[in-house]
């Protein structure tokens, strides 16, 4: 080891060997100067009315300075500068992070209290205080997010199998383009845009749960484009060829080729577009309103959503203004639960469908 | 069965850019012809232009023509999808299908272009093919297994049984053991003799040992410069060409003098 010389304040002592061997801060340093810096924050924030916040900011801020000058000191400006990026990376984190966990606990806290079998089975009809559910406005919710998809789906797939397989050129570049377009359009846009629609077809005053379909739609079709776009660009140009070559046409390699290929990349893309847009309100508000009642066909009338059903619970409270809280707290946690569903969906479709290596 | 190809006044393009220009050669039935070159001088492509797969890239086109046994493949009447169907092809790496098993990848001529048959006839059709292309018995038992967890020389091996599994005429292979080990190689040099009694073979290497070893003829391809459009410089039996060529330039590439 290193002969240590007292007065060395620089980090490397000479050796005999052809490495250098350099002083190292014990192992519990850095978490010593944090725990320090917590505590000298308190101290601080003490001093203006204690609060936790204050001392997590005192105390980061202090032991991230304090663990850099230690470090500078004993191990050197490489070491220090390492401490400091990992400490500035590793505090961005978590400072995304808290908006995340706050508003997880926030909809737990407040939502758990009404995640109840009737508010599962029971719809709003004749509800005006305490009880009812959102049977109703989750049913509602599937089936015109079930019915975006299906419209979305073969549009989205086929336009980026043409942009990938087919398509070249000026018409190539205009239909990327205005997907690009769409991809930023606001989602009241989506909503006005089907309600002029269904307007223009059945005249004044039409509500009807495919008008919301149309309008998520809108909305979904450019993620299911992008996403599968890009996976259809990763399946392999030697596999096509490999399938051309075997006399097989053109149409019968994208199909019995390509797309099983891709087929775990796309069920992902899709899920994570319908994930995208089962929480969209302001197009659901102004194209399929909401009802009290339960209402299974998206053909007829009004129906409720989930999103739709939180906003109006949250904005017109009747008497019992608590319990219609409570149950927009539930509605926002059960769409946080679809959509963390939808996600682990994306994963499991992920993991199941790709090819197999078979080692 | 085997057939000759008669190729003549070919010129190659990837879009305004000539890559091959003027080639004139007739591709004999059941031998194996080798292409030797340095990398760029259009052997590949040449090679592509012969079962239409040229024409897959965008702004690739050809002028010329080329018959097989005195039907022109780029005639205006011909579907490039059939030309490919007698004419197989056999690529530098390894492709087998990732989704389908050993035996679906045999298969998978047959069954993309939705060809009905017999489990039995199947079953004949895989065996024949994978005992064609010497991988039989090393697979026979995990026939149900994915195509990609075989070692590179099987895959290519099961690439070459996917190839003749649709019975073409003419085999293409564009480098197929470039990217194997030595023993690989070999099994595959061996079967490319086993293969000519029923098939044209014609072969791009970069193995100028390899062409000699399997080849009974074989076609030089130079180009003068970067830019340049590619040529068959000669054409010859093998012996002649790496004995006693016609051009010097055949001789200084073969003796490593090149460049």
């Amino acid at each position: 080891m290193s002969t240590d010389t007292p007065t060395a304040l620089r980090s490397s002592t000479p050796t005999q060997g052809p490495v250098r061997v350099e002083r190292r801060l014990p192992r519990f340093a850095p978490l010593g100067a944090y725990l320090a810096g917590l505590a000298v924050g308190a101290l601080l924030s003490a001093l203006t009315g204690f609060s936790v916040t204050s001392t997590l900011i005192y105390g980061v801020v202090l032991g991230t300075l304090a663990v850099y000058v230690l470090t500078r000191t004993v191990e050197g400006r490489r070491k220090a500068a390492d401490r400091l990026v990992t400490a500035l990376v590793t505090t961005a984190f978590g400072i995304a992070m808290i908006p995340l966990v706050s508003l997880v606990y926030t909809v737990l806290d407040n939502g758990l209290p009404r995640f109840d079998a009737q508010f599962f089975t029971n719809s709003m009809y004749r509800v005006v205080g305490e009880g009812g559910g959102a049977y109703h406005a989750i049913l509602g919710t599937l089936i015109i997010t079930a019915l975006a998809t299906l419209i979305s789906v073969p549009i989205g797939l086929m336009t980026s199998i043409y942009l990938v397989e087919y398509g070249s050129g000026r018409l190539k570049r205009a239909i990327t383009f205005f997907v690009d377009v769409m991809t930023g359009i606001p989602s009241i846009v989506a909503g006005l845009f089907a309600f002029a629609l269904f307007t223009l077809l059945f005249g004044n005053q039409v509500r009807i749960g495919v008008m919301g379909a149309v309008a998520l739609s809108v909305l979904m079709i450019p993620v299911v484009v992008r996403s599968s776009e890009e996976v259809l660009k990763l399946v392999p140009n030697e596999l096509r060829e490999a399938s051309y070559a075997l006399g097989v046409p053109k149409w019968r390699t994208v199909v019995k080729v390509v797309l099983p290929t891709a087929i775990a990349g796309l069920g992902t893309g899709v899920t994570l577009a319908v994930a995208r847009v089962v929480g969209e309100t302001a197009p659901l508000l102004i194209t399929v309103g909401l009802i009290t009642g339960t209402n299974l066909n998206p053909f007829d009338g009004r129906m409720a959503t989930l999103p739709v059903f939180a906003y109006y619970q949250l904005t017109q409270p009747g008497t019992a203004t608590q319990a219609f809280l409570d149950r927009a707290w539930t509605a926002a946690l059960v769409l946080i639960i679809l959509v963390m569903a939808l996600n682990i969906v994306a994963r499991l479709i992920s993991r199941f469908f790709a090819p197999k290596t078979g080692r | 069965m085997a057939k000759r190809i008669e190729v003549s006044d070919l010129n190659i393009y990837y879009g305004d850019f000539l890559a091959v220009e003027g080639v004139n050669v007739a591709i004999e039935p059941r031998s194996i012809t080798a292409l030797i070159g340095p990398s760029g001088c259009g052997k590949s492509t040449f090679l592509r232009s012969l079962n239409r797969m040229h024409e897959v890239l965008p702004g690739a086109r050809v002028e010329g023509k080329v018959a097989m046994d005195g039907q022109d493949l780029y005639g205006a009447d011909v579907d490039p999808v059939d030309v490919r169907r007698q004419i197989g092809m056999v690529f530098q790496r390894p492709n087998p299908f990732p989704t389908m098993s050993i035996y679906e990848n045999v298969l998978a001529g047959n069954r993309l272009n939705n060809k009905r048959m017999k489990k039995s006839e199947a079953d004949d059709i895989v065996e024949k093919s994978l005992r064609g292309a010497n991988l039989w018995n090393e697979v026979k038992d995990r026939l149900d297994r994915p195509g990609s967890g075989l070692s590179g020389g099987q895959q290519q091996r099961l690439c070459i049984a996917r190839a003749i599994a649709v019975e073409p005429d003419v085999l293409l292979m564009d480098e197929p053991c470039s990217a194997l080990d030595p023993i690989s190689t070999l099994a595959i040099e061996d079967l490319m003799t086993e293969l000519k009694e029923r098939f044209t073979i014609v072969i791009v290497t970069h193995n100028m040992q390899q062409a000699a070893r399997v080849s009974e003829s074989t076609g030089f391809f130079n180009l003068n410069g970067v830019g340049q459009p590619g040529r068959l410089i000669e054409f010859n039996p093998t012996e002649r060409i790496f004995s006693n060529p016609d051009e010097k330039a055949t001789e200084d590439y073969i003796s490593g003098r090149f460049g």
